[in-house]
């Protein structure tokens, strides 16, 4: 795309330019095209009226399954808490060999080593909060050893969050190279690196400029994923919100050929509220981002209802919250 | 992995009953016409519908007659507090029967099934409580209190029963009876409305529901015993009721045309600003008379909303109006379609460039792909005459005031629209855009306490809001 209303760079996905000066990475930011809130409202409002059934809902739901990085970051948690969810995670419905694993498993960086052993090689990938989950109130170097630790321990990804305060002060360049140099510490000795995903707690943003410019940030700086939020912050994922970080995912991919895929987390609980956001996927970003690669719910308790819902389409009969394990 | 393919999601026609012939609705009954009769089809499958009674001049005296009893005998010296009741049953009554109406609206006009829930019902509804809301408040209107008489209304197939909530609730409020005549590709909502009335116990004669086609609406423009015509439609038949009731003592207000011209400022809000595009000119087919079917783009970033514009057209859903995912309908008729066709041939015979959203059309009924044209210039047909269809043509500008001079630049003013982030601009554009209703960051918003009419070729008259009550209040002279 020719992009005159996003400013590029002469070096293309390289934004070394962009970003070697505070006042140069916020004219940039800055010059990013506004979000008109109403109309962005309007339209993710205009996209849940749509009307997903049969077929179509029996394939959103187990795609939305397949998602789902099924989540406990609690302090009450333990190791058997973590088996037990992990079991959950490879076969979310015993019953039924057909459902899908979700993606992923996200616990906090003490327990990756313990999720770890408990998948196995089921291709359920495990996910760690890190870099002082989840305010992000630490000292930098404790971040990346945080960060460091969870990969040693064998995490696939990495979900760090961003200093809000940073951001709303305005110092961009700080938030810049701390979400870069954690992607450095994702590092691992085979020259591989852990997947990162940059929760930018958009609940603390709260406007849609904020989340446009701070979801071009974390690709900037090297993100895999942008993801909406901690869980711990009200709101947390919105259809709006997340809509924004569609097109700004789409917009970069349009300009760098690079992708980055997509996570609202926190306060997705029904199908029906998930297959919003997969009908978003498709239209605003494209199907090719409909898949666990590049769009992940972050939730616990909407595992149970697409379960639910999946059984109900199978067997045309509601089933109780009895007959879906609670872990 | 197979894709994301949206299973059919029909709503279902059960809930509509269509009879196979319809009367004339007259002093509160349905009547026989004397005159012949016509066939309402259906614009996305061409299927037969019903017959439709066709009033002649004998049927229109009558139903102006019946109209003058009901004003000079019940409705005219009904207080204003007692006639609002009847406006607050209809509208209830309409949303009580609004899956009815949209599902009936949708295969009778071919607009999607979205539109007529989301949209058509629930406004159509609000003017018949907003104007409830009047009926005893009109001493503090501007306008006086004394009702015009019998008004003659004659309505298009484009929205035909929002565009007839928008004729009678002000009417009804002001203590005025009416006779209506729907389009003749439309009118089904409006008889189901006539039910509605009857439902609603409303005074026999104070609603007429006359069906025809041109002869019917010229003869009900001109009936002698008229005291107010109000039209929406095209400037050519507006024109000719100008004339017919020029030198009478009609009043007359008419809501004609338009070519608005989309204006979209470099700092606009891009994906917001092409969902306007989007929703300004394919909204409704483009059936839409304040339709903004000029996009007028800054010049620097005409590519890029371009390139936005196209992917999102391509994710349009054009097809059955039933669905509840269609987001393009039928075109309404086939000599609508016959002069979408014409004009889009010229546009390209003039030397703009087509593009039309890639998309597999059914096989029977009326369709148009979203499409627009680009390198259009002033000069071009299709930057002047209305389509009235899903037609976009884009221009470019360089500043503010090439911007101000380009959309001005038509013998329409109905609406325009601003999509920058600087207030400053949207007010100084506001002011200096010659169009009824202006709106900044939005398009197609439609609210009944908002008054919306045209300059010039448009039309004159107000209709929603205070202003509304104008036309249909003896006082209208003193504002």
């Amino acid at each position: 795309m020719t992009s005159t209303a996003t400013p590029t760079t002469a070096a293309g996905n390289d934004w070394a330019d962009v970003t070697a000066s505070e006042s140069s990475l916020r004219r940039f930011l800055h010059g990013l095209p506004g979000v008109d809130q109403v109309g962005a409202e309007q339209r993710a409002a205009g996209l849940g009226t749509r009307s997903i059934k049969t077929s179509a809902k029996a394939f959103a739901i187990d795609l939305a399954i397949s998602m789902v990085d099924l989540t406990t970051l609690e302090g009450q948690d333990t190791r058997g808490k973590v088996r037990a969810l992990a079991a959950k995670a490879v076969r979310p419905d015993p019953s039924d060999p057909t459902c899908p694993s979700v993606a992923a498993l996200c616990v906090y960086p003490d327990m990756v080593a313990t999720a770890k052993a408990a998948l196995g090689t089921s291709g359920v990938r495990v996910a760690s909060v890190a870099t002082a989950f989840p305010s992000g109130r630490a000292a930098m170097d404790v971040k990346l050893a945080d960060t460091r630790e969870a990969v040693a321990a064998g995490a696939d990804e990495i979900d760090m969050v961003i200093d809000r305060g940073a951001f709303l002060a305005g110092h961009y360049l700080q938030v810049f190279e701390e979400i870069a140099a954690v992607r450095a510490a994702c590092a691992r000795p085979d020259g591989q690196s852990a997947h990162l995903k940059v929760i930018m707690e958009t609940g603390e943003l709260q406007t849609y400029d904020n989340v446009r410019r701070v979801s071009w940030l974390a690709m900037m700086a090297g993100a895999h994923f942008i993801k909406t939020s901690t869980g711990k912050v009200q709101p947390a994922a919105t259809l709006p919100v997340t809509l924004v970080m569609l097109e700004a995912v789409r917009d970069y991919r349009e300009q760098t050929g690079r992708r980055v895929g997509v996570k609202p987390a926190g306060g997705i609980r029904s199908s029906k509220d998930a297959i919003k956001y997969l009908v978003m996927v498709n239209e605003v970003a494209g199907a090719d981002w409909l898949v666990p690669e590049w769009f992940r719910f972050g939730a616990s308790t909407l595992l149970n209802d697409l379960l639910m819902q999946r059984t109900r389409l199978a067997t045309g009969r509601y089933s109780g919250p009895d007959y879906f394990t609670l872990d | 992995m197979s894709t994301f393919e949206y299973a059919p999601a029909p709503e279902s026609r059960s809930i509509v009953d269509i009879a196979p012939s319809y009367g004339l609705f007259v002093n509160g009954e349905f009547v026989d016409g004397h005159g012949h009769s016509f066939k309402s089809i259906s614009p996305s499958t061409e299927e037969v519908l019903a017959e439709i009674a066709e009033a002649d001049e004998t049927d229109v005296d009558l139903a102006v007659r019946a109209a003058r009893r009901a004003h000079s005998r019940v409705w005219g010296r009904m207080p204003g507090k007692e006639r609002a009741k009847y406006l607050f049953r209809i509208a209830r009554i309409i949303q009580e029967r609004g899956r009815e109406l949209a599902v009936l609206e949708s295969i009778d006009n071919g607009k999607p099934i979205k539109e007529t829930r989301d949209v058509d019902v629930p406004i159509a509804a609000a003017h018949f409580f907003y104007y409830a809301g009047w009926a005893d408040k009109l001493e503090y209107s501007g306008y006086g209190t004394e009702s015009v008489g019998v008004a003659g209304q004659v309505i298009p197939w484009n929205f035909p029963l929002l565009m007839l909530s928008w004729k009678i609730a002000p009417a009804l409020a002001c203590g005025n009876t009416v006779v209506l005549k729907p389009a003749e590709t439309t009118p089904l909502t409006a008889l189901l409305f006539a039910e509605i009335c009857q439902q609603a116990d409303l005074p026999p004669g104070v609603v007429n529901i006359i069906t025809g086609a041109g002869e019917t609406g010229r003869a009900l423009v001109s009936h002698p015993d008229v005291d107010k015509v109000a039209f929406t439609g095209s400037t050519e038949v507006g024109r000719s009721i100008a004339r017919s009731v020029a030198g009478t003592s009609k009043r007359v207000t008419l809501e004609l045309g338009g070519k608005a011209a989309n204006i979209v400022f470099d700092d606009a809000p891009v994906d917001q600003a092409v969902e306007g595009i989007v929703n300004g000119i394919f909204f409704n087919q483009g059936h839409v008379c304040c339709a903004g079917s000029r996009l007028l783009v800054q010049e620097s970033v005409a590519d890029d909303v371009l390139d936005r514009l196209k992917r999102r057209m391509s994710t349009l859903r054009v097809g059955d109006p039933l669905d509840k995912n269609t987001d393009v309908g039928a075109i309404n008729s086939a000599e609508q379609l016959a002069k979408i066709r014409e004009l889009s041939a010229i546009g390209e015979d003039e030397g703009a460039e087509r593009w039309a959203a890639p998309c597999e059309l059914p096989e029977h009924g009326f369709w148009f792909p979203p499409t627009l044209f680009t390198g259009v210039t002033q000069a071009h047909r299709i930057a002047r005459e209305e389509i009235f269809g899903p037609v976009l043509s884009v221009l470019t500008f360089r500043t503010p005031s090439e911007a101000i001079e380009k959309a001005n630049n038509t013998p329409y003013g109905l609406s325009a629209g601003v999509w920058t982030d600087k207030g400053s601009r949207i007010l100084k554009m506001a002011g200096a855009l010659r169009a009824g209703v202006v709106w900044a960051n939005t398009f197609n918003k439609f609210d009944p306490t908002s008054p919306f009419g045209g300059y010039k070729e448009s039309g004159y008259g107000r209709e929603g809001g205070r202003h509304g009550l104008a036309g249909y209040l003896k006082g209208e002279a003193r504002r």
